[in-house]
């Protein structure tokens, strides 16, 4: 491959002159690397950027300033029928006046194959989604996850370097498309093909990404593994969107290399080493984050350092877990905890109001730079 | 239960709108079987006893052709197939025409946003809501100017002379038809869903081939009532036909009022109704070809 990237988005803007005659960046400075036979996920809310940044990809929309690379290839205003990438659209765009076979044979009749290569293909192609036997059927007779399947055999039959997926998931039902997720992740490992996954859902993003871009207002906020952004957010937005996080304001005391001691009023105690980014001076006023399942809690104090005395507020069972919302020195934190095993008696867990002990591991918490 | 469903002003209402429609082409059918040359009371049935037509001052007393008394004259007059015949060609022509442009303009509309954009929808409407005699003034006036001017310029005589004719009756239905189609086939589009257009492109189709495969398929079903409604229009129309004809280009709307100019026989409903059959017979068909369409694609 020319490459080593398959796609590379180099300092790409797009701006679009809003209704109301203002210019707004859809996409504002946006640089990413994709590498070949990557499963990368572009995870945002809605008008964060990430579907506009597809469709610069895809050909469909063209940057105001910068260039999109597809293996190294400048693209400029290359039309997307001259693209080796294809899309799996969010509303599948099946054309409903053909059948699934048409559907499936439309994109090799373009590229001129033969009658019976287009056969061998597209079989092929509908094995790998398991519809084999609905050729015949027109889109509108498919369930929604059929539909869906259909979409992706119809991008995958033209064996593209990079299929590009903006929220293909999106109108499944919750069962259905975790089962499409584990699918997706394995269809593409076995097929070793980049795929850039467009969602607005972190889960999903998790489960399935080597890699992730998290967007907001059109730029990307952090780039890295599923693990990396959620244990080491760059910034407050990304904790605060991917999973829960309590926030506690702070003051470092003092630092060393990449440790702090921060000195945090509403709990009212000064915590040691913490882990710190870079650039941060003593003094500086911080946000500390805490994830809620990164807490203890504990009956009595077991005389460690990082301990506080809480009360408990509110408990919220939800199955797998339980939500535990304490009040120490009146700010409140939420803590996970949980069911490792079953209380059918309520008075076997944590009550309102009961007085209990939460244990702080400075290594799991983060210090992060205020706003 | 829905109150209004057995009022009795339902009723009342319902009895009147289908008069008000039908009984008078139930009338005109009916008279196109009477005996009186008249047609301006009916005087029954014309009875087939005769190899002749009798006739007996304005009645018919009997005819071959018996009660189709007048559907036999009016087949052997051979202004009526002439006028018939140039009233299908202009219909077809500039129906075709018509919605060729009518939805190009459509989907240009739909699509780009330009400078006049405004101003050309808006212009749109125009030729659909000035009077059609205004319209039939302002063509005529067009041509006759024009083709004096060439006629004049080129120092053309005889033949080569440029007159009004087919050419000028299809060229005027086609500009007033235009707008219609155009309508039709917006509304259509409104709802079209520009995704399927860059799915088409998405696997390799440019964009010709992604409106021959993908887009036109898609709007068939508007480009066609938008067509449907150009060709009854042209069908029918009289007012701007009657400023742009000229020898040999009569129009069957046209001839009937020739016809009425001078004698109204049952010969003119015997046209009439041979014309409803026609219409019906067509409107009948596009619905089951689009009924039988819809059930293939649900």
């Amino acid at each position: 491959m020319a490459s080593e990237f398959a796609v590379e988005m180099r300092d790409v803007v797009k701006r679009f002159i809003t209704p109301e005659g203002n210019e707004m960046a859809a996409v504002d400075h946006v640089t990413m690397q994709i590498k070949n036979g990557e499963f990368f996920s572009m995870l945002g809310s809605s008008g964060c950027g990430k579907t506009t940044s597809l469709r610069m990809i895809a050909g469909f929309e063209w940057p105001t300033e910068g260039e999109v690379y597809i293996e190294g290839n400048a693209m400029g205003h290359t039309p997307p029928f001259q693209r080796k990438v294809n899309t799996v659209f969010q509303s599948y765009a099946l054309f409903q006046h053909m059948t699934v076979y048409q559907n499936l044979a439309f994109g090799l009749e373009m590229e001129g194959a033969k009658e019976d290569e287009i056969k061998k293909r597209v079989g092929r192609a509908l094995e790998m989604v398991q519809l084999t036997g609905m050729d015949r059927r027109r889109p509108r007779q498919l369930s929604g996850g059929q539909q869906q399947r259909v979409a992706l055999a119809r991008a995958l039959v033209k064996t593209p370097d990079v299929l590009l997926l903006d929220e293909p998931l999106g109108a499944l039902d919750l069962k259905l498309r975790k089962e499409m997720q584990l699918e997706l992740k394995a269809l593409q490992q076995q097929l070793g093909i980049t795929f850039i996954y467009v969602t607005h859902d972190q889960e999903e993003a998790l489960t399935m990404s080597d890699r992730i871009a998290v967007m907001s207002k059109g730029q990307v906020q952090q780039m890295g593994t599923p693990v990396e952004i959620y244990e080491r957010p760059s910034n407050k937005f990304v904790a605060d969107f991917i999973g829960e996080s309590n926030f506690l304001e702070g003051k470092i005391k003092s630092l060393s290399k990449k440790e702090a001691s921060v000195f945090i009023p509403g709990l009212n105690v000064e915590v040691t080493g913490m882990p710190i980014s870079e650039g941060m001076v003593k003094g500086e006023e911080v946000v500390v984050s805490i994830r809620p399942e990164k807490i203890r809690i504990a009956d009595k104090d077991t005389k460690s350092n990082n301990m506080f005395r809480a009360k408990v507020t509110n408990t919220v069972y939800i199955g797998a877990d339980t939500h535990v919302y304490v009040d120490v020195h009146h700010t409140k934190l939420k803590v996970l905890e949980q069911n490792r095993i079953s209380r059918l008696d309520p008075k076997s867990f944590y009550v309102v109001g009961q007085d209990v002990w939460l244990m702080l591991m400075p290594e799991n918490t983060l210090v992060l730079k205020k706003d | 239960m829905n109150p209004f469903r057995r009022s009795p002003f339902v009723l009342v209402a319902t009895v009147l709108v289908y008069t008000f429609l039908y009984a008078p082409i139930i009338g005109l059918v009916l008279y196109s079987f009477n005996a009186s040359r008249a047609n301006v009371t009916f005087e029954g049935f014309i009875p087939a006893f005769s190899e002749r037509v009798v006739m007996d001052g304005s009645l018919v007393k009997s005819s071959p052709c018996g009660p189709f008394h007048w559907y036999c004259d009016l087949a052997k007059n051979d202004d009526v197939a002439e006028a018939a015949g140039n009233t299908l060609t202009i219909a077809v022509v500039a129906t075709i025409v018509a919605t060729v442009i009518g939805t190009m303009a459509a989907i240009a509309l739909q699509r780009y946003d330009f400078k006049l954009k405004p101003f050309s929808q808006l212009s749109l409407y125009i030729p659909i809501v000035i009077p059609e005699i205004v319209m039939g003034i302002g063509v005529l006036t067009l041509f006759s100017q024009l083709f004096g001017w060439v006629n004049e310029s080129f120092n053309l005589s005889g033949d080569a002379r440029l007159s009004l004719g087919m050419a000028t009756v299809t060229i005027s239905h086609i500009a007033f038809m235009v707008p219609f189609v155009t309508l039709v086939v917006q509304a259509r589009l409104q709802g079209f869903d520009k995704s399927f257009e860059e799915a088409a492109m998405d696997l390799g189709a440019n964009e010709w081939t992604t409106f021959r495969r993908v887009t036109f398929p898609m709007i068939l079903p508007g480009v066609m009532s938008g067509a449907l409604l150009a060709f009854t229009l042209s069908l029918d129309d009289f007012v701007i036909t009657f400023f742009t004809n000229g020898p040999g280009s009569t129009t069957l709307p046209i001839y009937v009022y020739g016809l009425l100019r001078r004698i109204i026989t049952p010969q003119v409903n015997a046209l009439s109704t041979v014309w409803i059959l026609v219409v019906f017979t067509a409107v009948l068909l596009l619905q089951l070809i689009q009924n039988r369409e819809q059930k293939q694609h649900s």
